[in-house]
């Protein structure tokens, strides 16, 4: 019989059969209470947290989990509607400037979410008659933004600017209305966008590009502000999304441009329209995380210091890693579905949790474990977490 | 312009390697159920198909396809606009 549930049941039996073939259900994580930026109890113990993206430690540093505090005492829990609807308040519009002046661009849209800065600006800035050529490696927003959107999708090879070239190059005079989307940093492996070369072809197919920071924000650059700043090609890079859900620690999302006509793109985007805005206490956290990320690069520079000390402890392990170093560190296993995640929980069960990536998520379809490391990391938490693989190394040599 | 059987042809030669288990390929054929390929395998496919035409085949277009008619049809469209 006819069941609006039924196209769900192969969704059903594949969870099923990797629970029954690995004794866990790891998309059951419960979070049982938050310690600090780096530790959580989790099935009633202590565990370091290692897979939330959470680069520089801000979640609980005291600025600005005062600035939350006196934002929702003086100005409530919520907004109870969007800003088209119930008007900005004057946080959200500090808080564009804000981002304006730190991205030297002078345009800035704050959304509630990252998610919801590429839903907006990938399914609006782009009409029918438009091009959107992307990373085959970009994020689900990014893909989804393009799915709400009217423009012609084409996917280029991963990091591959030759590919890149050769799509343009098919594209004839329809060049200048494409838009070229890639990533600082990519979310599963870590791997940064070849940029300067993308900005050469786009530069001379007169094309458009979007790179999302969502990853590099608060990471890569000398102020913080991501791969282009890094690379010394801001200026030609035309809009740039990111998210405050990593270095900075809250819940949001922007898109910054030096094109000020993006303002009036705000005025048609239905992601953006229909949305209830930011809380309160989300932008007043996000303004002083901004505020420290623009202060200090000391956390950047701790961030490094540990992503280099963990990925370059478990290359030497033999473990087959993301290709350069970097605060995501993808770690690839031969093993199949059911053995990953059996692997998986045996790390968290030795109090380390890391994020379970499975195909079709993952690059080149392997499942991966999925480390991301925070400034607030301490010397003995990387410790632990090498200590954890070596005996998650000899596991998988038992496995195999 | 190709023909729609000219193209077919050229897509047996090109989505034979990638079945799960020899098949007689026809216009008919479904490339997820009888051909057997799965997200990744069907992305490999995608981009050898566009290097032997010498066209980008838009993501938009493969909601619509289900058989190798369906693709061909797409590809002659795209190879007439190109």
């Amino acid at each position: 019989m006819a069941n609006l549930f039924n196209k769900f049941r192969s969704l059903e039996e594949t969870r099923a059969g990797l629970v029954a073939g690995s004794g866990v259900d790891p998309f059951h994580v419960v979070v049982e209470r938050v310690v600090s930026a780096t530790e959580a109890i989790i099935n009633g113990r202590k565990v370091i947290m290692a897979g939330t993206n959470n680069y520089l430690g801000l979640t609980f540093d005291p600025e600005c989990v005062a600035a939350a505090c006196r934002a929702v005492s003086e100005e409530g829990t919520g907004t109870t509607g969007s800003r088209m609807a119930n008007g900005s308040y004057a946080a959200h519009v500090a808080l564009e400037n804000e981002l304006a002046a730190f991205f030297n661009c002078p345009a800035a849209i704050v959304f509630s979410t990252g998610y919801i800065a590429n839903l907006a600006i990938l399914s609006t800035l782009t009409g029918s008659e438009d091009v959107i050529l992307l990373d085959a490696d970009c994020h689900a927003s990014i893909y989804d933004g393009t799915r709400l959107g009217s423009a012609q999708v084409i996917r280029f090879q991963h990091n591959n600017p030759a590919d890149l070239e050769k799509r343009l190059q098919r594209l004839g005079d329809r060049a200048g209305n494409t838009l070229v989307v890639v990533e600082g940093i990519y979310s599963m492996l870590g791997d940064r966008a070849p940029l300067r070369e993308i900005v050469d072809m786009k530069n001379r197919y007169g094309a458009f590009l979007l790179v999302d920071e969502a990853h590099s924000l608060g990471v890569l650059g000398q102020q913080g502000r991501g791969l282009a700043e890094a690379l010394e090609v801001e200026a030609e890079v035309d809009f740039i999304t990111g998210t405050f859900s990593k270095s900075l620690g809250s819940i949001g999302g922007f898109c910054v441009s030096r094109w000020p006509e993006l303002e009036t793109v705000r005025y048609a985007m239905r992601p953006y329209i229909f949305t209830a805005s930011s809380s309160p206490s989300l932008i007043a956290s996000t303004r002083k995380a901004l505020e420290i990320l623009h202060r200090s690069s000391a956390l950047r520079k701790k961030l490094w210091d540990n992503a280099t000390q963990l990925y370059q402890g478990l290359a030497a392990m033999g473990f087959e890693l993301g290709p350069e170093i970097s605060p995501v560190i993808a770690v690839r296993l031969p093993a199949t579905v059911a053995e990953t995640t059996a692997l998986w929980n045996e790390l968290l069960s030795q109090g380390i949790y890391v994020n379970l990536v499975l195909p079709p998520a993952t690059p080149g379809g392997k499942p991966l474990l999925r480390c991301s490391l925070s400034a607030a990391h301490s010397q003995a938490q990387i410790n632990a977490m090498l200590d954890a693989f070596s005996h998650f190394k000899e596991k998988l040599q038992a496995h195999a | 312009m190709q023909s729609k059987e000219a193209i077919l042809d050229q897509l047996y030669v090109l989505i034979r390697p990638y079945a799960s288990e020899p098949i007689e390929l026809c216009a008919e054929t479904g490339l997820i159920n009888e051909v057997g390929l799965d997200s990744v395998k069907v992305m490999e496919l995608m981009t050898q198909i566009e290097d032997h035409f010498d066209i980008s085949v838009p993501l938009n277009i493969l909601p619509r396809v289900n058989s190798l008619g369906d693709l061909a049809e797409q590809l002659q469209q795209l190879l007439k606009d190109s």
